[in-house]
């Protein structure tokens, strides 16, 4: 028998610091900590020193001013006229809304690409391999300017849509689908509060009933819950569900009065309604199948790591294949999923600065292109693009990982 | 092993049929996998099917819940015959229950879940009803203190008594073994064995596949013989180890027996 004591403490040695196991790490750990440091110095007084030189200086004082430009799609009031600050503002909600857009229609071609590339169809399987390879193995830039190009060479420009035997006609009188982009009736209220403004507070009205359906929805699923822990047979709740998504929202939106503003020729452009631009749907549709193919894929591999026993044991104990699927595969293939899917967020994100190939202002075209042009200041807009986007990154990366770590697996 | 075991011949095996297999063929691609299988299990018959590897012995008892389809033939369970028909499958299925080589637990539930889904989602039970179900077996398989860990917590001789319980909890009729031992260290064999020694007693039917001998001896009513997707002999177990009669069994036996 040996006996474990502790290893006797010899006198401290210089040599310890690299070759006792105690000390080593800490040891390579500060002297990268000391050689990082001195490289961000070196580069800080090498900016300063160079700065000093050209007479220039660091100061964020042009936000303030005048921005002098248009922006062809806005989400906020803005003109040329506005500062700089608010024309970043008007980038950096158009980068927000292309990569939501993108984000949720990604999703669903992927998810949809990935749970079809297994079907036992040998058509359908192959199409979808064919979406995939496709689109995933031609650069992105490319489809954006690809998808621009076709819309605004195929569809036709307004002017098309004008005379008593026009080229053109717009879809049920309702939207007109045009070189500039396409126009689809927008609603407005005409009874309700906040009508001097564009309808706001009728708007987190129509909003909080969705959100009180939803509530319901939910205690409607509870309650089922309830009822099959009870008596075991599970009650149908979607006729349930959809009068309380919809009779609520039905009732408001006819009380605060809605209606259509339908959009019409104006000149030498339509007028009216909402109209979503070329660039941003080109935008939109490109990363979407683009990232949608990456996403394909994620679940593919996802569904394919749920080793064939645990489909085979589910069926075993009587489980049909949609219950399979929704008990026992997805929940374990989701832990696959999800890590991979946050990165193509986050991709999706960053692709989004690719805007500025087909004049859609996102942050990157407003800030980081006109605004840096007219004014000079490439350090300070450089900076804060890049501060945008690493923080934009960043709560992407938080909230997926903690959805991640609430599905993790439990071993030991 | 307790005791209290009885001999094979001293557990009641009824006249009813349980399973009756006839002239079935199963091909795997243009791989003859079975070839004219023709088996009847009676009610609470124990059969051991034993063969060297490739010989269609898994391919034959999961063919019996449709786990793999056959070709030709016929396969009835309780009466029900096997088609493709969905109400069929169902059926059989809910009657019987399989445990698997490598357990197949769900690791994304706990003991508890993994014993209540089916009986909750496929049975209609109750919640409360189907934790009182599951508690019961898991005692019987002697682990109902581990019901709330997850299944990557327990040892592999646990998880496959989990297994054993959980398809229990369907109240199946008759019991299908894939190799229940073949991926457990030599001192878990045994608490998965005693296992299934109870159930036997119980008056479960069982078709085993598994090269566990002893077992084999101790519990079977008749030890089935399988070569190149063909039943070679079958045979009640003394007569099959004392006096194998066709050459290939002898030599299979010699192999797994001589070392």
């Amino acid at each position: 028998m040996t006996t474990l004591t502790d290893p006797a403490k010899g006198a401290f040695r210089p040599s310890m610091l690299l070759y006792d196991t105690r000390y080593r790490s800490l040891t390579l750990q500060a002297i990268a900590a000391i050689v990082l440091a001195l490289c961000l110095m070196y580069l800080y007084s090498n900016l300063a020193d160079n700065l000093r030189a050209a007479g220039l200086n660091i100061s964020f004082g042009f936000l303030a001013d005048t921005a002098g430009y248009d922006i062809n799609q806005t989400l906020i009031d803005y003109n040329s006229q506005s500062s700089n600050l608010r024309a970043a503002v008007v980038g950096i909600l158009n980068t927000l809304l292309v990569a939501f857009l993108a984000c949720v229609t990604a999703t669903i071609f992927g998810v949809l690409a990935g749970v079809l590339r297994l079907s036992p169809n040998w058509l359908v399987r192959k199409l979808m391999a064919f979406y995939v390879e496709i689109f995933r193995n031609i650069p992105v830039l490319i489809w954006i300017i690809i998808i621009f190009t076709i819309m605004t060479a195929v569809l036709p420009a307004p002017s098309a849509f004008r005379g008593d035997d026009p080229d053109s006609s717009m879809l049920f009188n309702l939207a007109a689908f045009t070189n500039r982009g396409i126009y689809i009736p927008g609603p407005y209220f005409t009874r309700g509060f906040g009508l001097e403004g564009n309808g706001g507070l009728n708007w987190i009205l129509v909003i909080a009933v969705l959100i009180g359906s939803l509530i319901g929805t939910r205690a409607v699923t509870a309650s089922a819950n309830a009822k099959q822990e009870a008596t075991g047979v599970r009650p149908k709740t979607l006729w349930i569900n959809l009068a309380i998504w919809f009779v609520p929202i039905i009732v408001v939106l006819f009380a605060l009065g809605l209606q259509w503003d339908i959009p019409a020729l104006r000149g030498f452009n339509f007028g009216g309604g909402i109209q979503i631009g070329g660039p941003l749907i080109a935008l939109w549709f490109a990363l979407s199948i683009y990232t949608g193919a990456f996403i394909a894929e994620n679940v593919r591999a996802g569904i394919l790591s749920v080793s064939k026993g645990q489909t085979e044991a589910a069926a075993a104990l009587g489980l049909r294949p949609r219950r399979v699927m929704s008990l026992v595969v997805l929940p374990q293939a989701l832990r696959v999923i999800v890590p991979p899917l946050i990165s193509q967020y986050l991709n999706i994100t960053k692709n989004s600065s690719l805007a500025i190939a087909v004049g859609y202002a996102d942050i990157t075209a407003t800030l980081g292109g006109i605004t840096l042009n007219q004014t000079g200041r490439a350090i300070e807009c450089v900076l804060l693009l890049m501060l945008f986007y690493l923080i934009i990154s960043l709560l992407i990366s938080a909230f997926m990982n903690v959805y991640n770590n609430s599905m993790k697996l439990k071993e030991r | 092993m307790t005791e209290a075991v009885k001999t094979p011949a001293q557990m009641a095996v009824s006249d009813e049929v349980a399973i009756s297999i006839q002239n079935m063929n199963k091909w795997f691609g243009s791989f003859h996998v079975l070839r004219d299988i023709d088996l009847t299990v009676n009610r609470g018959e124990r059969i051991v099917i034993c063969g060297p590897s490739g010989s269609g012995k898994s391919t034959l008892i999961r063919c019996i819940n449709a786990l793999e389809e056959h070709q030709k033939g016929s396969i009835e369970v309780d009466g029900t015959l096997l088609s493709s028909d969905l109400k069929n499958i169902d059926k059989i299925r809910s009657e019987v229950g399989m445990c698997f080589q490598h357990f197949n637990l769900f690791p994304h539930l706990t003991i508890l879940e993994n014993c209540t889904l089916a009986p909750i989602w496929v049975r209609k039970t109750p919640k409360k009803e189907a934790v009182e179900t599951a508690m019961h077996f898991l005692e019987k398989v002697k682990i109902p203190d581990q019901a709330d860990k997850y299944p990557g917590q327990l040892s592999g001789g646990q998880q496959q008594r989990v297994a054993i319980a959980r398809s229990l909890c369907m109240r199946p009729r008759i019991m299908l073994f894939d190799e229940p031992t073949s991926a457990l260290d030599p001192e878990m064999i045994k608490e998965v064995l005693d296992t299934m020694i109870e159930l036997a007693e119980e008056g479960m039917t069982m078709l085993c596949v598994t090269h566990e001998m002893g077992f084999a001896r101790q519990v079977a009513n008749r030890v089935i013989f399988m070569d190149q997707g063909q039943i070679v002999e079958q045979n009640e177990p003394e007569e099959f180890f004392n006096n194998p009669q066709s050459p290939r069994t002898q030599l299979f036996l010699s192999q797994i027996l001589g070392h």
